[in-house]
């Protein structure tokens, strides 16, 4: 019998619950709110999904609601996406050591 | 672009993203990891993209809605001030669950597009998963302006509670997988707008009964929603990419939800039912009212700290509040002139969302490895001359180690009372969150500095 591919899918995202795991326990304490930062601009990769919405075309070519729902969500996941990562890259560059010479 | 290539890509920026969080184990790599997120989300929207291959009358839409949110995003990033942080990302997770929801609604209408079979007769998995995604994506959306609007001020931070709550959010919680079931059994389209509908209304009850200085905890619970809904869109797409870092964004936002029950010692569950701090209140301010406590001013506090040899500062929420950091990092700099040893302690719920003091006075220019954990700097308090504690209250209070009657007993606090001195600016005598009082006001080696934060620093900077 032939596996369904769901279980594909189950196994990549139970694995990457584990990856996730062991990953983000390393994660320095003085980092977390960077780690916030950056785990909510990559959630936004969700905006695939909202693209493949907004460019799905029917028969007639005109705009469907389906299609406009995706463009919001393309908005909001951008918002989220050039937000998220230039604040967190806007964080990282504050964190600096002690100047050892002085 | 076939499938499987463009599959191929999107288990590349998956990995990219892994790297990205991989990075944050230490503030050197931590640089290059963004650089790794924003590679692999760059990936993931051009394979989007390539893969449609031909493109309807929306391209020109898709590309103007892309470039203002962008604009829009890119704006805020570098507009919001370091304080604000806990409203942005509130703010944004808002957005992750919204977007999920509109996905997921236009998936629902427009099945053919998504491979999902056709209109009224979408497949049954799918179905399911569309409705996880829907529902966890409509409660992160709800309960994120909520914790938003409660982190601003607009809503007052205190619990809001009514009877029969738990109750009723237990029976819309069941009512969501009856819906679910009915959806799958009917596919017709009411169920899928009534469940869209309570789901919006559980995230909205959910956050109301929880408390302003629980917010670490519902920051961190409502980062791992938002992963959550998007590994159940992931699923509907058939999307690598989506699975991988819905999982990652999860799980993330569990464990720190889970680092931050522990820094109050209180299970997640007496978190998430709420109401902490509400009923405390009234009992124990009554007795201990008339106490002598001992308050100076800024020549008092200069006086002790120029004769210190090293002096702990313990930050908290009423720092962020006065936005006293760059005054304090002044003061810091003033005492190190004097060749006094200053080393900056951090508890782990200090603050409204994990790691707040640290970005506060990364901000600040105070440099990381002056600023320590609770576990790394407990020991020190014993041997510091001054520990200088600025808008922190409940994380210092010795009750929770010597008086089990109390709320917060148990919790991992700052040895704070073992210093030589302690120097406590505040603006009043008032009760912390907890709701209880803090007996190191009234020790013989305590001196309260009444006045804000930020004006008194600076008064203590001139008087050194």
């Amino acid at each position: 019998m032939e596996i369904d591919p769901f279980i594909f899918r189950l196994s990549i995202f139970i694995l990457s619950i584990f990856i996730g795991y062991y990953v983000v326990w390393s994660v320095t304490p003085s980092l977390h709110t960077p780690l916030m930062s950056v785990t909510n601009a990559i959630s936004s990769v969700i905006i695939v999904g909202a693209i493949i919405a907004g460019l799905a075309g029917n028969l007639d070519g005109d705009l469907t609601i389906s299609n406009i729902f995706g463009f919001l969500a393309i908005s909001l996941a951008a918002v989220n996406i050039f937000g998220g990562f230039l604040v967190t890259q806007r964080m990282l560059q504050m964190y600096k050591k002690k100047k050892k010479d002085k | 672009m076939s499938a499987n290539l463009s599959a191929i890509f999107y288990l590349i920026s998956g990995v990219l993203f892994i790297l990205a969080l991989r990075g944050l184990s230490s503030p050197e790599t931590s640089r290059q990891g963004n650089f790794f997120g924003i590679l692999g989300m760059t990936i993931a929207i051009t394979v989007t993209f390539l893969s449609i291959g031909s493109f309807s009358s929306g391209l020109i839409y898709v590309l103007i809605f892309l470039s203002v949110g962008g604009l829009i995003g890119a704006f805020i990033a570098y507009k919001i001030p370091m304080t604000a942080m806990p409203e942005l990302v509130a703010g944004f997770h808002s957005l992750v669950g919204l977007s999920a929801v509109l996905v997921a609604i236009s998936a629902f209408l427009n099945p053919e597009a998504f491979n999902l079979g056709s209109s009224g007769n979408i497949k049954f998995a799918s179905l399911i998963e569309m409705s996880i995604g829907a529902a966890v994506g409509a409660i992160t959306f709800s309960g994120s302006i909520i914790a938003f609007l409660k982190l601003q001020g607009i809503m007052s931070g205190s619990p809001i509670t009514f009877k029969g709550q738990h109750l009723f959010n237990a029976l819309l919680l069941i009512s969501i997988i009856v819906l679910t079931y009915l959806l799958c059994s009917s596919q017709s389209s009411e169920f899928f707008w009534i469940l869209l509908a309570v789901s919006f209304l559980i995230g909205f009850l959910l956050i109301i009964p929880i408390g302003g200085a629980d917010m670490p905890v519902v920051i961190s619970m409502l980062n791992s929603y938002s992963g959550w809904a998007a590994a159940g869109i992931g699923f509907t797409l058939e999307n690598s990419a989506l699975i991988i870092t819905g999982a990652l964004v999860g799980s993330s936002g569990a464990i720190l939800s889970y680092i931050m029950c522990k820094g109050m010692n209180r299970s997640f569950f007496n978190v998430i039912l709420g109401g902490f701090g509400a009923t405390e209140q009234s009992a124990s301010s009554v007795d201990k009212e008339h106490r002598p406590v001992k308050s100076g001013n800024a020549e008092d506090a200069a006086f002790l700290m120029k004769n210190a040899s090293s002096v702990i500062i313990v930050p908290g929420y009423g720092m962020a509040v006065a936005q006293a950091q760059h005054a304090l990092r002044e003061m810091v700099d003033t005492l190190k002139k004097n060749d006094i040893k200053v080393t900056y302690a951090i508890h782990p719920v200090a603050g409204r969302m994990p790691g707040h003091m640290n970005v506060l006075l990364a901000e600040a220019n105070v440099p990381y490895d002056e600023v320590f954990e609770l576990e790394e700097i407990n020991n020190d308090f014993a041997n510091a001359d001054v520990a200088f504690v600025i808008g922190a209250n409940d994380v210092t209070n010795p009750a929770a180690k010597n008086d089990p009657q109390s709320p917060i007993y148990g919790m991992p606090v700052l040895d704070v009372e073992k210093c030589k001195s302690v120097l406590f600016v505040k603006r009043s005598l008032s009760p912390g969150y907890a709701g209880i009082d803090n007996d190191l006001f009234y020790k013989e080696n305590t001196l309260m500095l009444f006045a804000d934060a930020k004006k008194m620093t600076e008064e203590i900077t001139k008087n050194l």
